[in-house]
């Protein structure tokens, strides 16, 4: 069976999404379930003081006993900050080590900081986490962070939240083609055809949250997204045919055909 | 009393009070969160031994949506 293997578990969806920019919990779950993801990432943040104790939370919504939740350092500038919130996730999910690692460089692009990245990744692999790194889509980077022990590369196809799609498949093959771990794009989708090209070009899976949470029809374009990554997968192991400016090789016999009447003849 | 700082804010406690009872007042028991003094995780299991003292800064965090 063709499932994803994250950290030793199987996974039949190769789509994961994350919670964020939905209008509502009932919306978040909703899109989910549309979207048939099993992974699904959170953000970690301070809780509000003084808020009605029955005030419904997220994790009601994506219970962890449904869904393996995926804690991200989402506004992380630093290595040292990025660890921290992942101890205090790993807490937070009762000992939960497979986690998102991301650190920013600048607010205004989201671009990642690959240094600290790379800083950050060295830190957590060895207090045991299970590290899905995001990460440019540079492939020496990319590498190393397979080489400290991330369990999975996530090489950016655009700029968060940007919906540009993959900018450079180039980049992106090479990632896939020197890494021994899942290599899964995260980040830049924008629609359906983005999430097929990422899974034609041999990626392991895929991780949105903007394609979904912003599009006119979030539950629709999640189940888009679904049947995307089904259809570029099934491309992909089905072996696709070559590409040639011209083929001389039509899809119809050349023989047989009855006589030409005179004008406009092939040679 | 004793000043303390909780998600950046002060607040105001009296002597010898320890996590799970600060976590109480502020009618955060029973909520899943995770928390931090003074830059160090303070396990769940220990909330109730965890004495505070002034000058305390506190980090409760959660899980909240987000890509």
């Amino acid at each position: 069976m063709d499932n994803l293997v994250i950290a030793g578990k199987v996974y039949t969806s190769r789509l994961l999404v994350g919670t964020g920019k939905y209008k509502n919990f009932a919306e978040t779950r909703a899109a989910i379930e549309a979207s048939g993801a099993q992974i699904v990432t959170v953000a970690i943040r301070r809780t509000n003081i003084g808020q009605n104790p029955n005030e419904p939370s997220l994790l009601d919504y994506i219970p962890p006993s449904r869904f393996t939740l995926l804690p991200n350092t989402a506004g992380c500038y630093s290595a040292d900050d990025a660890v921290r919130t992942l101890r205090l996730a790993r807490e937070l999910l009762d000992g939960h080590k497979l986690v998102k690692l991301e650190v920013l460089g600048d607010p205004n692009t989201l671009y990642p900081n690959v240094v600290e990245t790379l800083s950050a990744a060295e830190k957590l692999v060895k207090e045991g986490f299970a590290v899905m790194v995001y990460t440019s889509d540079d492939p020496i980077i990319a590498k190393q962070l397979e080489e400290i022990g991330c369990i999975a590369v996530m090489p950016l196809a655009s700029l968060i939240g940007s919906g540009m799609g993959i900018l450079n498949p180039y980049n992106l093959q090479i990632i896939i083609e020197n890494a021994k771990v899942p290599v899964l794009v995260d980040a830049g989708v924008g629609t359906a055809s983005d999430a097929a090209i990422a899974m034609e070009l041999g990626c392991d899976g895929v991780l949105m949250n903007t394609a979904i949470a912003a599009a006119q029809n979030p539950v629709l374009m999640a189940s888009a997204m679904k049947k995307a990554i089904e259809a570029g997968r099934e491309a992909y192991l089905a072996g696709r045919m070559a590409k040639k400016l011209y083929s001389a090789a039509p899809s119809s016999p050349t023989t047989g055909m009855i006589a030409a009447s005179g004008k406009n003849q092939a040679a | 009393m004793i000043a303390l700082s909780i998600n950046g804010k002060p607040h105001r406690f009296d002597d010898g009070i320890n996590v799970a009872q600060v976590l109480e007042r502020m009618a955060l028991n029973g909520k899943r969160l995770a928390l931090e003094k003074n830059g160090e995780i303070v396990p769940r299991s220990r909330f109730a031994q965890e004495t505070l003292h002034d000058g305390d800064k506190l980090e409760i965090v959660v899980a909240v949506g987000g890509g």
